[in-house]
């Protein structure tokens, strides 16, 4: 079942010979190609605007009031690219490198060094764009360090380096809507992938403004449509962003991989209570400047300001002194879980630990005395030029610190815990990124290629812009050479028919269940289960609990939930509903894949493997595979094998120390 | 930071679907604590409706972390409520007190259609950015990112504009109910740049001309966008663009 | 684009308002220059008005001055004209309300230079009444007087006649009130208009705006207020 169709040849050559032998579709017959694309963040708009701008005649939908809100957006610290800008011994060898390392060995090659290839293509289109990034006083381009690497790789937008790219790839798109060559679809929700002989050829679209249904052929379509997150219900993912584009490919056929590999962020904003709606995420770039500790002594309640210096446990530099505060995300989370079981957290919850700025606006503070050729300046004045300089720098996030917990981040230290940030897992996609529904494909986030069992930061934007600009519209045209002669299909088509039948009757069992609890309470409850039993840690009992737990969820919400409203007009309620239900069903599989996956790798720690030291143990002989889950019935899937090679890399133990 | 808990007085806008008129509901919710923020208040009045049978309010949200510009309440008589360079999603209870009441009205502007209770159509924002909000510059096209140095303090200012979120605060704060804060953000954002330069003078002319077509109000420097915009978007902007538009008529061909 | 579509456009109408309210405020400038002539007085009580009324016998039979009084016509009109037009377009953007309208951001004066624009021109007609009409048409109350062989209406006297009730130096002042405020925001918002971004020059010509408006209208207040106080004529 699983051909990842990775070309032949040396690592390096592959991508260029991929491009120089793959099949072209020539102007006047792309005209004549409609490609579907569902979803607006990075990876869909710059494929909707790419392939726009090459003839084809693309829809984009997204369930948002406009493709410019798209999750991506909230991205904050920027996007590799292995430039060497900085002559600090970057190249594509060394970013592919560290993204597989990173990842815990657990991706592609040839994927993961196409990514890299493409990286300064990125940099350069957003540039051209107009995308405003970082520059010295010189007026070059700057950089920044970022988890898991040694070098400055990372351009950035302040703290808004997501909003910058989207906004430049939103704008590409609008361009094309004004051209004619993209038709937009904003406030529409995709319910059904429809298929014609085994091809994926249009989908089944929810007006989320007026509540009907309608029908969209296309020859292809891309799902760009993000990751999973949300299922935890508390994520540092927009209240929107959910599984329903993919798991209705998956219950179509696309094999869903590597569910299980979920990215728990180090440094957010812990939960202040049962309120919590989501949560926010302060960028990892923070951990560049900010020293991240607890107390030495357990359950010490006095104020962080009041613990001596020789009290406190910097516990990151303690334990991997090479890399120190900035190891990669995985690695700071467990850290960081650790220390709060263990009785050190801080904070009226005990789930936190200070992300601390002291010192880094002390040593700015000299620096910037030293710059203005000042000696015998007061500690307090060294103090107020360094809070200026970090203000500078990450103003944005310290506000947004203030504005959320009311404390001031310039005088105390932060209080940060672990929160699901994002899911390396996802549709299964071979090199040329078409799921196993041929006709289907998956973009961004919404794919499980790249990033293994851990992303590395700064390299979702990479890989989602990667994808829509450079690497689908070769891919794309590779297989619709062949579709040139197959016209378009009137929707009237059975296909259409029963696929339009099938959301509809979904849509009214929801709406008639008429039980007593909301939606959101479901939604809740799940995060729950899957927060405790196949969050940061899971374990043998814990998941077949929670594998229990969540079918008996699933009977409860079919049968108990509770969604006002009528069916014909704006109703969020019912928008929820439908998501929920897929995240339910969603939520057993990943903790079917933590099962079988037995060893501890990248984001997915089980605690039955790890080190003496408490590291992650990997299992190379036994698990290096993709796991792609093929949906068979109810609470049924077969697993399908797609073993990785690793011809270049020799996959060693990560290590950070 | 001391927390605390509220009852409140909730005056909501609830209007059915943008043809039929709507009025103000009052609700009660308990309890609240100092530490929620402004949406998971309403989320808390949503699941009270939901439990007693009624429609919950709805509203447009997403990221809720600030960036996204979904949010759109009109609290209390400012466009995303009491505080400074905030949005709806960023407010926090601890900005209210118990026995408060608090009036929620939509985004009010004729280019900007109630579609249901307190969710309005911005998509007319992205049909100004259509007329001409981007740099032409197809995929693969691009030079070297350092081939072009830029002034740093352009880059900045740039930026600074291009921070707009596209919430429409400044169309709702507005009297006049114009865009020209919005508008001024992009024509600043690409003007400043050297990518921009080629298509300077019809983006400029265009983006007004769809603003206006949109049933936006011409700009009066009031000042009220710059006071509310949730990201600070300077008002220089607006001086900016009308600059941009004046060097463009008159310097035209025809 | 054609001029039209320019000056027709949302932007363009706002060049309109600035450009006709900049030739304004040149125009207050002399106006008010002149009639301060009338202070001559304070310093040689023998003047009785000399001094005035010949620079205003200058302006009344120069030429080109009298074709640039065509010209400000044209420009308050268009003003006028202009600023009524868009007080109520912008009024009719927004067709429902807000029960609890945004007034922090801005200043009341920004929000109501439609309603003082209305004052001043209520103002204007009183006070084109008062003395243009007499000077250019009516001569109504204008005793001739006579400088150096060369006859002249006495202005002078005429502004002592007439600034001798209380209402019509209340309403005089309530005229400029209306314009000082009028003037604290048009006089910078013209420069923006105009596309004046840089923020050396916007501080600069707010601090001016403010110091312009505020000089003009005591300029003008004082005038009624001096007749009636006896400090002149």
């Amino acid at each position: 079942m699983l051909n990842a169709k990775i070309p032949s040849g040396p690592l390096e050559n592959k991508w260029a010979d991929y491009k120089g032998h793959c099949k072209l579709v020539n102007p006047a017959n792309k005209r004549k190609l409609e490609v579907i694309v569902v979803g607006t963040g990075l990876a869909g708009a710059s494929a909707a605007a790419s392939l726009g701008e090459l003839g084809y005649k693309v829809k984009a939908f997204c369930f948002q009031d406009s493709p410019r809100r798209a999750h991506s957006i909230a991205a904050q610290g920027g996007i590799n690219a292995a430039k060497n800008y900085q002559n600090d011994g970057d190249s594509v060898f060394r970013l592919f490198y560290d993204t597989i390392k990173g990842g815990d060995y657990r991706a592609r090659e040839a994927n993961v060094h196409r990514l890299a290839e493409v990286s300064t293509n990125i940099i350069d289109q957003c540039v051209a764009q107009g995308v405003p990034f970082a520059r010295e006083y010189g007026g070059l381009l700057s950089n920044r360090s970022f988890g898991g690497t040694q070098v400055q790789r990372t351009f950035y937008a302040a703290g808004q380096t997501g909003q910058q790219l989207l906004i430049g790839a939103y704008q590409a798109l609008e361009r094309q809507v004004a051209l004619g060559n993209v038709t937009m679809y904003s406030r529409h929700e995709m319910l059904e992938v429809v298929t014609i002989e085994g091809k994926a050829k249009g989908i089944i679209a929810r007006d989320l403004v007026s509540g009907k249904l309608e029908r969209h052929f296309g020859h292809a379509v891309l799902l760009c449509s993000g990751g999973y997150g949300n299922v935890f219900y508390l994520s540092t993912n927009a209240m929107g962003s959910n599984v329903t584009a993919a798991w209705k490919a998956h219950k179509k056929g696309a094999a869903f991989a590597n569910p299980c590999f979920t990215q728990i962020h180090p440094t957010c904003i812990p939960v202040s209570g049962d309120h919590q709606s989501k949560l926010t995420l302060m960028s990892e770039s923070l951990r560049n400047d900010g020293r991240i500790w607890v107390p030495k002594k357990q359950n010490d309640t006095r104020k962080a300001t009041d613990i001596p210096e020789e009290e406190r446990d910097y516990y990151l530099e303690r334990r991997y002194p090479a890399f120190g505060n900035l190891v990669p995300r995985d690695v700071a989370s467990r850290a960081a879980k650790e220390r709060c079981d263990a009785g050190y957290g801080v904070g009226s919850s005990k789930q936190a630990v200070y992300l601390d700025y002291a010192d880094a606006i002390l040593r700015y503070g000299k620096i910037e005395a030293g710059k203005q050729g000042r000696s015998n300046v007061s500690e307090e004045e060294i103090i107020a030029m360094g809070k200026d300089v970090v203000k500078a720098k990450y103003g944005n996030l310290f506000d947004m610190y203030e504005k959320i917990t009311g404390e001031n981040p310039y005088e105390v230290p932060m209080r940060i815990y672990p929160a699901v940030h994002y899911t390396m897992g996802g549709l299964w996609v071979d090199y040329e990124l078409q799921t196993t529904v041929p006709g289907l494909y998956a973009l961004g986030e919404a794919n499980f290629s790249d990033h293994g069992a851990n992303r590395l930061g700064a390299s979702a934007l990479m890989q989602g812009l990667a994808d829509g600009y450079f690497v689908i519209p070769y891919t794309l045209g590779n297989n619709l050479a062949d579709e040139i002669y197959s016209k378009a299909i009137e929707t009237t088509h059975p296909a259409f028919e029963e696929a339009e039948n099938n959301v509809s009757d979904r849509i009214n069992q929801l709406m008639n269940i008429k039980g007593k609890q909301s939606v959101e309470s479901f939604h809740k409850r799940l995060g729950k289960i899957m927060w405790d039993k196949c969050g940061m840690a899971r374990n043998k009992e814990g998941l077949e609990q929670a594998i229990k737990e969540i079918q008996a969820l699933k009977n409860e919400f079919w049968s108990d939930v509770r969604i006002p409203g009528e069916v014909n007009e704006m109703n969020t309620e019912l928008d929820k509903a439908n998501r929920v239900a897929d995240f339910i069903e969603l939520g057993e599989l990943m903790c079917v894949d933590a099962l079988t996956r037995e060893e501890s790798c990248g984001g997915h720690f089980r605690e039955e493997y790890q080190t003496p030291e408490g590291e992650a143990l990997r299992d190379d002989a036994g698990h290096m595979y993709v796991s792609a889950w093929e949906l068979k019935g109810e609470h049924q899937w077969e697993l399908h094998k797609e073993a990785l090679n690793y011809e270049v890399i020799k996959p060693t133990q990560r290590n950070y120390k | 930071m001391e927390h605390y808990h509220m009852n409140l007085n909730l005056k909501v806008w609830r209007q059915k679907n943008t043809n039929t008129k709507g009025d103000f509901k009052t609700y009660q919710v308990k309890n609240i604590s100092s530490e929620m923020s402004f949406l998971e208040m309403f989320d808390v009045l949503n699941e009270q409706l939901i439990t007693e049978g009624e429609e919950p309010v709805a509203f447009d949200h997403d990221c809720r972390e600030g960036i996204c510009g979904m949010c759109s309440m009109y609290i209390n008589g400012k466009p995303h409520g009491p505080w400074q360079a905030n949005t709806t999603c960023q407010l926090h209870m601890r900005a209210f007190k118990d026995g408060d009441t608090i009036v929620v009205e939509p985004w009010r502007a004729n280019a900007f259609p109630v579609i249901k209770d307190l969710t309005v159509d911005r998509s007319s924002f992205d049909r100004i950015i259509q007329a001409g909000g981007y740099i032409s510059v197809n995929t693969g096209n691009a030079v070297d990112g350092n081939a072009l140095p830029i002034n740093k303090d352009n880059a900045d200012n740039s930026f600074a504009a291009a921070m707009c979120i596209g919430c429409g605060a400044c169309v709702a704060a507005c009297k006049n109910s114009s865009a020209m804060l919005f508008l001024s953000a992009k024509v600043s954002h690409l003007a400043l740049l050297p990518q921009g330069e080629p298509e300077r003078k019809s983006r400029v002319m265009n983006m007004v001309a769809q603003m206006d077509k949109e049933g936006f109000g011409a700009c009066t420097n009031t000042g009220a966008c710059e006071a509310t915009c949730p990201k600070e978007i300077s008002l220089t902007n607006i001086a900016r663009l009308n600059s941009e538009y004046l060097g463009a008529s008159l310097s035209a061909d025809k | 684009m054609t001029w039209k579509q320019v000056f027709t456009s949302s932007v363009g109408k706002k060049l309109v308002m600035g450009l006709t309210g900049i030739s304004l405020v040149l125009f207050l400038i002399v106006h008010a220059g002149i009639n301060a002539c009338i202070f001559a007085d304070l310093v040689d009580p023998e003047e009785n008005g000399a001094m005035f009324n010949k620079a205003a016998h200058f302006m009344g039979s120069t030429v080109l001055i009298r074709i640039m009084e065509i010209g400000l016509f044209a420009g308050i009109i268009l003003h006028i004209y202009q600023g009524y037009l868009l007080t109520l377009e912008n009024k009719q953007k927004r067709a429902v309300g807000y029960a609890v309208t945004y007034k922090d951001g801005s200043k009341w004066y920004s929000r109501s230079m439609g309603l003082l624009g209305t004052l001043i021109l209520l103002f204007l007609i009183l006070h084109l009444y008062h003395f243009w009409v007499s000077a250019r048409f009516t001569h109504q109350g204008l005793d001739p007087v006579t400088y150096n062989g060369i006859e002249m209406h006495n202005m002078f006297a005429l502004m002592k006649v007439t600034f001798s009730e209380w209402w019509i130096i209340a309403v005089y002042s309530a005229g400029c009130i209306s314009l000082a405020y009028h003037l604290a925001h048009g006089f910078q918002s013209a420069f923006r208009t105009l596309g004046v971004y840089n923020n050396r020059y916007t501080l600069m010509l707010t601090s001016i705006g403010y110091a312009y408006s505020i000089i003009i209208a005591l300029v003008f207040i004082l005038m009624p207020v001096s007749f009636k106080m006896g400090w002149i004529g």
